[in-house]
């Protein structure tokens, strides 16, 4: 088994009308073996930029902390914020300059402009090739699956109750078929003026 | 004068019987002896079954058949329980969370499937006609002892060329209740309390913290429900339905199945009602 789905987890982004959303399992495991169903691996990195880090869970957290530190370091020295497409080359190219000893993450961002609130979404793999649709983007052990449940369930201009209800329902229905992801998932509504967080009630086996 | 005759055929049915027959038995071999599997052409196929495992490179060849489960069963004053769950994987893909882990061979003989899949499925068939057969032969039952022996001398015979399955069978014979361990191995041995597959480290703590000979019938299928569940939980090729079964003088009885996302939810309400009690006392 590759070092990628040694932790397991499932993660996926959509686009909709004036929102995007993010949304994630909750486990972390070593192998077949469930540690824990609380584990966090989608991070606020501005009021409306959140990245989520499926993957190897020690790079999860090495990661986060190395993105925030070169965030905060940006916006203290620029003295503006961080737009979700400058943040994405920054993770990209972060990602390459290990390009011979790789991170075990591969990214999913989501996030509207900072002050034209457009939206934005993106992924990228583990040494930071970026990708960039116009719908949606997944990552993690199910992303097989959440690319099946995606092409089916997602349609444009969603607003962000019916978005809610596509990803959560994709994201479900994917780690519902992947035995090392799943038990318990959270899902972000990312809007110009509030940011909804909700944890949903799944199948915990 | 046949149409046959005239074209000088006489020898057409011995052609289809010698021909035929011939074919019938090359290439269905288990169709007449569903003890003979096909196995790869070589002089000690046991022995050398390990050089077809590789690739020029050495590199393992892994075929990923469904595979991990929790099944466990145990004696107690009612007779024996067998629990098992219902989840079929194949490499991390969850191939089917409804599959049927335990086989009903007869009215008092069931049997519980672990390892490959196939593997049981096939070799537990293959026990079932043996039981009816010796039945049909000698107007009563077979043992479990018996039964149990059956399927362990099967399985030996392809010891090493990788049948992977650990099962259990449980029954009701004239010596009373009986449960037996057979795995793949060779190993074959009666015993009360047993759980087998990938969750089995899971099933068993809360097993053996729970078990005791005087369980009533309820508490014994509450202690056989919640183990499976609890290994459903940590273990992820677990998961799908709780089956239980109970086996009783009278033969097998299905007890229930029960999801366990609904198990998941009814025991943290009780853990959270308990808690509470406690705190307002």
């Amino acid at each position: 088994m590759s070092i990628l789905g040694y932790n397991g987890g499932a993660m996926v982004a959509m686009k909709g009308d004036k929102c995007v959303s993010i949304a994630a399992d909750k486990r972390f495991g070593i192998q077949a073996q469930t540690i824990t169903c609380d584990f966090k691996k989608v991070f606020d990195m501005g009021p409306r930029l959140y990245v989520g880090l499926p993957g190897l869970a020690t790079d999860v957290q090495t990661v986060m902390e190395k993105l925030r530190f070169r965030k905060n370091l940006y916006e203290l020295k620029e003295n503006r914020t961080m737009t979700p497409e400058v943040f994405g080359a920054m993770l990209s190219s972060m990602l390459y300059e290990k390009r011979f000893g790789p991170f075990f993450v591969e990214p999913v961002i989501a996030g509207l402009h900072p002050t034209t609130h457009e939206p934005f979404i993106c992924n990228m793999d583990l040494i930071g090739c970026i990708n960039q649709p116009d719908d949606f983007v997944v990552g993690g052990t199910a992303s097989a699956q959440l690319y099946g449940m995606c092409e089916a369930l997602w349609e444009p201009n969603l607003g962000p109750e019916d978005l809610f209800e596509t990803t959560a329902q994709a994201l479900i229905n994917a780690f519902d078929r992947d035995a090392i992801s799943g038990w318990g998932a959270t899902v972000y509504i990312i809007e110009k003026d509030k940011v909804t967080v909700r944890d949903i009630k799944t199948r915990m086996d | 004068m046949s149409l046959s005759e005239l074209c000088g055929m006489s020898d057409f049915d011995d052609k289809i019987n010698s021909e035929y027959r011939g074919d019938l038995n090359t290439f269905c071999g288990n169709f007449t002896n569903n003890l003979e599997l096909g196995v790869p052409p070589f002089s000690n196929p046991a022995k050398n079954f390990a050089s077809v495992s590789k690739d020029e490179f050495g590199r393992e060849i892994k075929i990923q058949f469904d595979h991990g489960t929790t099944t466990l069963g145990f004696m107690y004053q009612g007779g024996v329980v067998l629990a098992v769950d219902s989840r079929a994987t194949g490499g991390q893909f969850i191939g089917s969370q409804t599959m049927k882990k335990i086989v009903e061979i007869n009215d008092f003989l069931l049997g519980t499937l672990a390892g490959g899949a196939a593997d049981c499925v096939y070799w537990d068939r293959v026990l079932a006609k043996q039981c009816r057969m010796y039945e049909l032969r000698n107007r009563e039952r077979i043992s479990v002892a018996a039964a149990s022996k059956l399927m362990s001398n099967m399985v030996y015979n392809y010891k090493g060329m990788g049948l992977s399955m650990g099962m259990m069978l449980a029954g009701w014979d004239k010596r009373g209740p009986q449960l037996y361990y057979i795995d793949s191995e060779g190993t074959r041995t009666p015993g009360k309390v047993f759980s087998v597959g990938s969750g089995s480290i899971y099933a068993f703590g809360v097993l053996d913290s729970g078990y005791k000979w005087d369980l009533t019938d309820e508490e014994a299928y509450d202690l056989g429900r919640r183990s499976i569940y609890h290994a459903t939980h940590r273990d992820a090729y677990s998961g799908g339905i709780v089956r239980v079964y109970h086996m009783k003088n009278t033969g097998w009885v299905h007890i229930d199945n029960t999801d366990c996302m609904e198990l998941h939810y009814k025991y943290q309400d009780e853990k959270l009602q308990k808690s509470n009690e406690i705190a307002t006392k």
